[in-house]
């Protein structure tokens, strides 16, 4: 379950590419392929680990308002392994 | 790998790098499958040597390239094999292999099982010897399942067995489903291209329209089963399947072949889809600028298909299966589900096809031994 009031980082396991869109995330564990498709998720994903919590990352990279579109994101991606608890 | 028609947009304008590279690391092979995408059977002796391959591997993890699909050719064949999995997973980019099971005995069945981030598909065209044998020849399906008794003996985890969907085979998918439950594997069908050997057959294997409405119908209800995003012009009967749905040629796609040639996808070994060479200056350089990559990445021109509903759906269907059949690039799919794909084959301009340029078939007959 994501607790966006914990802290978060990117899983050790997984490498990020960038695309025009955003980035490419593989987890070499499960071998899954997901799409990070905008360059502001991509900035909060791998700002994560400098924050204390989840919702800090959002609120340095993101606009109030889209705060619940961005812990969504992330909810999405926890589920998939590509970010993970520390 | 679901993706929003925004990044489908974007997806067709190109990617940094490919998703999906497949690399035939030999034209070497000792099945001689009647349907053979690359025309396989000889090894071609400019074949990369083991130094050139490791150099395209260290450029493959340069370029962040997650993943290789490897095949051939029967990949294990090539006696640096195991050297070359080992380099490229060192490496984290994983390995992704399609066997025909040959060469898969207890000892290889355990090596593989011990290697991280290798995963792979042991090749059958059906669900027993007689139909299988009949496209692979006499003997493959049971070195196939032997493979596979080896790998599910080694513990090797969930391999994929791989099956092109033909007219013979299509009324066997939940015996197929059957058999990848018995060994713990996933199940992955492919589609039947007329590319290599299969020009001459895919008239007479391909499945029936009614055959594809079937497997259309079965896909849906099971998105776990792989297709390698192989049957999207099915995806005009209703619903998309699961995948990119789209042309990824020269875009998320590519092959590299066993003398370094980089074609826009593992279906069209074609000098007209040739886009160089990793031996002039590299896969990147090749990837980034060649014509014809950058030609493929424009807008594209829905011909034909412009005027139908569904063209979002199937986005005019498949380039390979165009080009081997005599289709202009801009005509519908020849197995477009509304038919329209059987008239531009009737009105084909081009009377002789398209064959595949590098030919390596064997001319002599080929014999398993047992394992």
């Amino acid at each position: 379950m994501f607790d966006p009031s914990q802290a978060w980082s990117l899983s050790p396991e997984v490498s990020l590419r960038d695309e025009s869109f955003g980035a490419l995330a593989y987890h070499h564990g499960t071998r899954r392929l997901v799409f990070l498709k905008s360059a502001k998720l991509v900035e909060v994903v791998t700002c994560l680990d400098r924050f204390e919590s989840a919702d800090a990352a959002i609120d340095a990279v993101v606009d109030e308002r889209d705060h619940p579109r961005y812990v969504a994101a992330l909810a999405a991606l926890a589920a998939s392994g590509i970010i993970s608890g520390r | 790998m679901g993706a929003d028609s925004s990044l489908r947009n974007r997806f067709e304008r190109g990617l940094n790098a490919p998703i999906c590279l497949t690399w035939e690391l030999t034209y070497a092979c000792n099945l001689a499958c009647t349907h053979c995408l690359s025309s396989s059977g000889r090894r071609d002796p400019r074949e990369l040597t083991t130094d050139e391959a490791k150099r395209l591997i260290d450029e493959i993890a340069a370029m962040q390239i997650f993943y290789v699909n490897v095949g051939g050719g029967e990949p294990m064949i090539r006696r640096d094999f195991f050297e070359l999995v080992e380099h490229a997973v060192a490496q984290k980019v994983g390995v992704k292999f399609s066997t025909n099971g040959t060469r898969i005995d207890r000892v290889a069945a355990r090596r593989l099982a011990s290697t991280d981030y290798l995963d792979l598909q042991v090749s059958i065209d059906g669900a027993d010897a007689d139909t299988s044998d009949k496209i692979r020849g006499a003997g493959s399906y049971a070195a196939a399942r032997r493979a596979m008794d080896h790998l599910k003996a080694a513990d090797f985890g969930p391999f994929k067995i791989s099956v092109v969907m033909t007219r013979d085979n299509v009324d066997q998918l939940d015996d197929l489903e059957t058999l990848a439950e018995a060994y713990g594997a996933q199940l992955r069908l492919t589609r039947l291209r007329p590319s290599g050997r299969a020009v001459e057959l895919w008239e007479e294997l391909r499945p029936t329209r009614l055959q594809n409405r079937e497997l259309y119908d079965w896909l849906v209800q099971r998105p776990h089963v792989l297709t390698g995003d192989s049957f999207f012009h099915l995806s005009a009967f209703g619903e998309p399947l699961d995948g990119l749905n789209l042309c990824g040629a020269g875009r998320v796609v590519c092959l590299i072949d066993p003398v370094g040639d980089v074609y826009a996808c593992p279906f069209v070994i074609h000098e007209q889809f040739k886009a160089g060479n990793v031996r002039d200056a590299g896969f990147q350089k090749v990837w980034r600028d060649s014509a014809l990559f950058r030609s493929l990445r424009e807008p594209g021109n829905p011909g034909a298909c412009g005027s139908c509903g569904s063209y979002d759906a199937c986005r005019g269907g498949c380039m390979a299966a165009k080009f081997f059949t005599g289709l202009e690039l801009s005509d519908p799919d020849p197995e477009c589900v509304f038919g329209h794909g059987e008239t531009a084959l009737e009105a084909r301009r081009v009377a002789l096809r398209p064959r595949s340029s590098p030919d390596h078939s064997r001319r002599v007959p080929v014999i398993i031994s047992a394992r």
